[in-house]
């Protein structure tokens, strides 16, 4: 009986989502979730509390009755505050009233820039390995997914003749998420006015997803919609997750001709009104008075950053030097177990989680996402139980 | 501030070889620049935050506020080194405002801390007069949270 309903109620499931793959991280997670003392380079958020005076700032909105709808767009005074910081940290220039919308974090921000600009067959180019969501959200929006590889011979960089390769006359967006999650790379100026270079050349938007982008250690970012001719076409995507460790209270925004944010606005509205109102609170703070708690956080970044690449490197274990971002991304082909065999003994043996290349799409097979958003002792203990697992594989 | 004191801050127990590591320098140069910074009087010690409420030691801190009178051409600084000078003084600042020096003073029981105010303290020429805190609780220290409040847990695998 049971079995006939639940069949039943899958038959009537779309399609599209029936046919969504699951996602290789949840997969993990649900492995990783039954096991005990474990140390985890799994973790996809920072490691830091989001700082006290941000927390305060939303627990004082609540107190004060913060808690009802904000304009649509988000809060005027969050949205003016986000102007000027766009301006000085990217020289970029949006209007605070038509040219920025407060989301639920960016995958508000994404599924709404797709749903806003995709035809059915419209096919989106995205580099790939990249973050578990692009792909799923370019299907549900009735667009073609095309991945375009990225390599560790190219220090995982996205070159204009890979896109070269994969645009079609039905490519009608760019998707690019730089710094990168999982593989560390970043889009230096060079790269950025090639690419954007191909993007005008092709009639082509970019959509940005910066959301790593204060967190680069060796170069300052550099974002590819400050590139003359390009802010017309790009729809910039930044939050407060990575920056401010602020990943629960969900908040992110999207900069973009307002034309666009017309559009957008019009799916967010119906979708989910507007962004929480204690978390644009907390916002306005974090704008107001965070910059040095970011840069504390970026220097222990860096640190780690620093020590995780050089393990790897004493261990003769291939990894590019992560200029971004909170991962390394080594390379694990040489012991010839796939990633997800790789990820599963480490775990069984050592206790180690680190998510499996391909939760990050196909092309990450042979490599394994270790992520430093964790504390020094855990992560020198990984290393040294992760040199001791490899010894015992070669 | 240089990153490698920072580290130290956080953990003094680094190891240099991490440290090194952390730092993209040798492990050579990490010994060098701490003997540098211990030879100049920047780094001072190295100590372990101990909790002493959970060693049940039942010691008593009292935080004193002191007026005193200052010297002409030498201000605070023969008085403050004099009181400085008691072992039971843990820390002495010179600060602004209705008092001039502020103390933490640490004891056995309260009668050894009434007693150091009473007979040593008051009795030094220059002090004006005193006021005792005794300490109830610490809820920080160091930068330490010293009660254990329970961590929001994150997952252990996310995106």
């Amino acid at each position: 009986m049971n079995t006939n309903a639940s069949k039943s109620v899958r038959s009537k499931i779309a399609r599209k989502v029936l046919d969504l793959p699951r996602s290789g991280i949840r997969d993990f997670f649900e492995i990783v979730s039954t096991r005990k003392d474990i140390i985890s380079l799994g973790i996809g958020e920072p490691d830091f509390n989001t700082p006290w005076h941000i927390r305060e700032a939303s627990i004082f909105a609540i107190e004060r009755g913060a808690t009802c709808y904000t304009s649509n767009l988000g809060l005027l005074k969050l949205r003016r505050g986000l102007a000027d910081y766009a301006q000085k940290t990217f020289n970029l220039h949006y209007l605070a009233d038509k040219e920025i919308l407060v989301t639920v974090g960016v995958s508000e921000a994404l599924d709404i820039a797709m749903r806003a600009l995709l035809e059915p067959g419209d096919e989106v180019l995205y580099h790939e390995p990249c973050f578990v969501s692009y792909a799923p959200e370019i299907t549900l929006a009735g667009g073609v997914a095309v991945p375009v590889t990225t390599r560790m011979e190219d220090q995982f960089r996205l070159t204009r003749s890979a896109l070269e390769a994969k645009v079609t006359p039905k490519t009608k967006l760019l998707l690019l998420n730089f710094p990168n999650n999982p593989t560390g790379a970043v889009l230096d100026e060079a790269a950025a006015r090639d690419i954007a270079a191909f993007a005008i050349e092709h009639d082509l938007i970019v959509i940005s997803d910066e959301i790593y982008a204060e967190l680069t250690y060796d170069s300052a970012h550099f974002s590819i919609a400050s590139v003359p001719g390009m802010k017309e076409r790009t729809v910039f995507m930044h939050g407060f997750s990575k920056t401010w460790a602020m990943t629960g209270l969900r908040l992110g925004y999207v900069c973009a001709p307002p034309e666009l944010i017309e559009a957008m606005m019009k799916i967010h509205q119906y979708l989910v009104m507007c962004a929480s109102t204690p978390s644009q609170e907390a916002g306005v703070e974090a704008l107001l008075n965070g910059a040095l708690d970011v840069h504390k956080m970026r220097e222990s970044y860096k640190t780690r950053r620093n020590f995780i690449h050089t393990s790897f490197e004493e261990m003769g274990v291939p990894c590019i030097r992560p200029l971004g971002a909170f991962y390394a991304f080594p390379g694990i082909a040489q012991f010839g177990l796939t990633s997800h065999e790789f990820a599963t003994r480490l775990l069984d043996e050592e206790s180690v989680a680190a998510v499996p290349g391909t939760a990050f799409g196909l092309s990450g097979e042979g490599f394994l996402r270790c992520s430093y958003a964790t504390s020094m002792e855990q992560i020198e203990e990984a290393m040294s139980r992760f040199e001791r697992f490899i010894k015992r594989l070669k | 501030m240089d990153e490698l004191l920072r580290i130290l801050e956080q953990n003094a127990r680094e190891t240099p070889e991490n440290i090194a590591k952390m730092l993209d320098l040798s492990e050579e140069e990490v010994l060098r620049r701490i003997a540098d910074y211990e030879g100049k009087g920047i780094i001072r010690g190295y100590r372990a935050i101990v909790d002493g409420e959970r060693l049940d030691l039942n010691t008593v801190t009292a935080v004193i506020e002191v007026k005193v009178t200052p010297v002409r051409e030498d201000g605070f600084n023969k008085i403050a080194t004099r009181i400085s000078r008691f072992p039971e003084v843990q820390s002495v600042y010179l600060t602004s405002g209705s008092f001039d020096l502020l103390l933490f003073v640490e004891g056995h029981d309260l009668r050894e801390v009434a007693n150091f105010v009473s007979a040593r303290l008051s009795t030094i020429d220059g002090v004006l007069s005193t006021a005792t805190h005794f300490m109830l609780k610490i809820y920080k220290e160091h930068g330490v949270l010293m009660e254990n409040h329970d961590e929001y847990e994150r997952l252990k695998v996310s995106p």
